[in-house]
């Protein structure tokens, strides 16, 4: 019995990868996508609880992927992940989503620890 | 971090400055005090001239004063003489007594004779009154005697004769009824023409005398010495009765001569004057003069000092200003540029950094998960050690990224119109020197933007230099500035240069493209593409070949993220 259900969306294979096989070993169901359509695909046809995100995406971006999850699925969190920091002007930002934020290279704790919270919050 | 101000601007060199400062004094002062020499040196042969002229004016009074008094003491004893031989007769003359009564009614009117003689036609002194004993001399043979006989009359040159002091001789002949004649002869001490000069009481400079056709002083002179000396100069020529002249004697020194023939009489009155030299006379008279041209001359060169002064310095300190403003712009432009090649390289070590971490990670999930696993403790010890290594390689990446975000975009209130007089400031030796009209259109209501100031100095700075490429010396460039949308406003920068291939206009905003060969690096268009993006804003362009080209720049009024 799983704890709950995420989907990792990030075109380095080979991390999402090992994060869902790392995960697995702490009792959450993981699946991965390398770009935004297979995930909007995969979201479109299973239910999951968070959704973790790279901003920075081939094909779609991370900003659209993130502006249609918000649009059609509104109680869906999302945990993002970036490759710089924290985002330019994000610093002080304490509206929605500025907890939600992990920079790379992730901590696995931090990020179950935001993912909870996450789906805490929207719940 | 570094402030830009801590980056001295080497600034311009001082020397150029310096020869600036002394070329302009000494420019302005020349113009400035050349007239005033000029005029002071036309005042000097004013003055002199005047002087001459003045000294030849006074000289003439002296003389023609002088003249008429010698001629009227010399006619009046001539008369004097005259009257004597028309009113007494021979006989009355021909006795001592009668001789000397009328030598006392001579002296007592007149004065100045010395003695009277009677001389018979042969020549032989009849009778004499005076104060020698020259009764009986034979005077036939003297020139004098036989001027006498020939013209009747006779005055002499000064002499010492018998008597042995200066005297002249005047004499008459008178014929007798019996045709046989005789001659009066009186002695006139010369002290009575040498008071009447000495009378003039003349100044130092001033020298009146009498010479005789010979040039022999008949009083004495202050220049050229006693009674009966030969004087040291040309005797004027009777070409003339009466002369003045200037000469320069020496260099500098004049030398103003008068000269009169005094009729009826072998004298020569001459009066000279050597005058000061004409500078000290110039430097005395107009001591004013000079004065007020010192004064004039030391203001000029004090207000030209102090003005040129001020002016070099204003020039150098505006010099300076644009020089940090550029170096500032400099500054900000390459650490941005250091900002966005940190981050790049951050971003690219991440991806890989986060890969090792999470196999790691893995790793040790599964030695962890797995309570049977060989040399477990060891396993743990080396993936803990691979673990911390990618920490610290996180930890520079993340200060990577934390500097080049501080290097990026700073957000400022700017006012666009002088900021781009000021990238135009950048290039004004370039628009001045190759003659090209701006023409500047900022709409005046143009709101104030949140943007960078330096990299809009950069992104103006790169197309200006572009269109400044493009047109020839004396072309145009258009520059307009109007809000756009209530959010944006837009920059069109026009010029009439040659344009861009139809071919290329796709590919000019990439790296590396440059129509300029190997004058361009390809990478401004391409930076400033950057920059304006990463602004928030967009940048397009126009062009047709030989017509011109536009860009135009929109940008956020507000500071979008």
């Amino acid at each position: 019995m799983s704890r709950f259900r995420v989907l990792i969306i990030d075109d380095e294979e080979e991390l999402a990868a090992t994060l869902v096989e790392r995960l697995a070993y702490r009792d959450i169901e993981a699946e991965y996508a390398v770009d935004g359509g297979t995930a909007l695909e995969k979201i479109s046809v299973r239910q999951y609880d968070v959704v973790v995100l790279d901003l920075k995406l081939p094909g779609i971006s991370g900003q659209e992927v993130l502006q249609r999850l918000k649009d059609q699925y509104p109680y869906l969190p999302v945990v993002l992940i970036t490759g710089h920091g924290t985002p330019n002007g994000h610093e002080n930002d304490k509206s929605e989503s500025a907890y939600n934020i992990i920079p790379k290279p992730i901590g696995l704790d931090a990020l179950i620890e935001l993912m909870e919270a996450a789906i805490k919050n929207h719940e | 971090m570094n402030k830009p101000d801590e980056i001295k601007p080497s600034g311009p060199p001082l020397s150029p400055y310096r020869r600036l400062r002394r070329y302009s004094s000494m420019l302005t002062s020349l113009i400035a005090l050349i007239p005033l020499f000029i005029l002071a040196i036309i005042n000097y042969h004013q003055d002199t001239d005047a002087y001459r002229a003045e000294n030849r004016y006074a000289i003439s009074r002296i003389l023609s004063n002088t003249e008429r008094t010698l001629e009227f003491v010399l006619e009046e004893r001539r008369s004097a003489l005259a009257f004597i031989l028309s009113e007494r007769s021979y006989e009355e003359l021909n006795t001592n007594e009668g001789l000397a009564a009328t030598l006392q009614n001579l002296k007592n009117s007149f004065g100045g004779f010395v003695d009277l003689g009677l001389i018979d036609s042969g020549g032989v002194q009849q009778s004499y009154v005076g104060p020698y004993n020259l009764a009986g001399i034979n005077y036939q043979d003297q020139s004098w005697f036989l001027e006498v006989i020939l013209r009747g009359f006779h005055v002499s040159d000064v002499f010492m004769g018998y008597r042995n002091f200066p005297h002249f001789v005047m004499a008459f002949k008178k014929e007798k009824p019996n045709g046989d004649f005789y001659v009066i002869r009186a002695t006139l001490d010369m002290e009575l023409l040498t008071r009447l000069i000495y009378n003039l009481e003349l100044d130092r400079r001033t020298d009146a005398f009498i010479i005789n056709r010979d040039g022999i002083l008949q009083t004495p002179s202050v220049f050229f010495g006693g009674v009966l000396e030969k004087a040291r100069f040309e005797v004027p020529s009777s070409m003339m009765d009466r002369e003045v002249i200037d000469e320069r004697i020496e260099d500098e020194q004049w030398l103003t001569t008068g000269y009169a023939y005094i009729s009826k009489s072998p004298f020569i009155l001459m009066v000279m004057k050597q005058l000061e030299r004409p500078l000290w006379h110039w430097i005395d008279h107009r001591a004013d003069l000079l004065w007020f041209l010192g004064i004039s001359a030391a203001l000029i060169l004090v207000v030209v000092y102090y003005s040129t002064s001020h002016m070099v310095n204003r020039l150098r300190e505006s010099d300076l200003k644009r020089a940090k403003v550029f170096h500032n712009a400099e500054y900000t432009n390459k650490m941005a540029t250091i900002g966005r090649m940190a981050a790049g390289v951050a971003h690219e070590i991440n991806n890989p950094l986060a890969i090792i971490n999470e196999k790691a990670g893995l790793l040790k999930d599964m030695v962890d998960f797995d309570p049977n696993h060989p040399q477990k403790e060891k396993t743990l010890t080396q993936i803990s050690s691979i673990l911390k290594s990618v920490e610290r390689c996180s930890k520079v990446t993340h200060r990577l990224l934390g500097f080049a975000r501080r290097m990026e975009m700073q957000t400022e209130i700017i006012n666009l119109a002088e900021l781009l007089k000021e990238v135009m400031g950048f290039q004004s030796s370039e628009i001045i020197h190759r003659n090209i009209k701006i023409e500047s259109t900022i709409d005046p209501k143009l709101p104030e933007l949140e943007s960078d100031r330096g990299q809009l100095q950069q992104v103006f700075l790169n197309i200006i230099s572009n269109a400044l490429a493009a047109i020839p010396d004396g072309g145009r460039i258009e520059i307009t500035a109007s809000p756009l949308n209530p959010d944006e406003i837009a920059v069109t920068i026009t010029d009439n240069g040659v344009g861009i291939q139809e071919r290329d206009l796709q590919h000019i905003f990439e790296p590396f493209f440059s129509t300029r060969g190997e004058f361009g690096t390809g990478l401004g268009l391409s930076i400033t593409n950057d920059i304006v993006q990463r602004l928030g804003g967009r940048i397009s362009v126009k062009s047709t070949v030989g017509v011109g080209t536009s860009f135009i720049v929109s940008l956020p009024i507000k500071r979008r993220i």
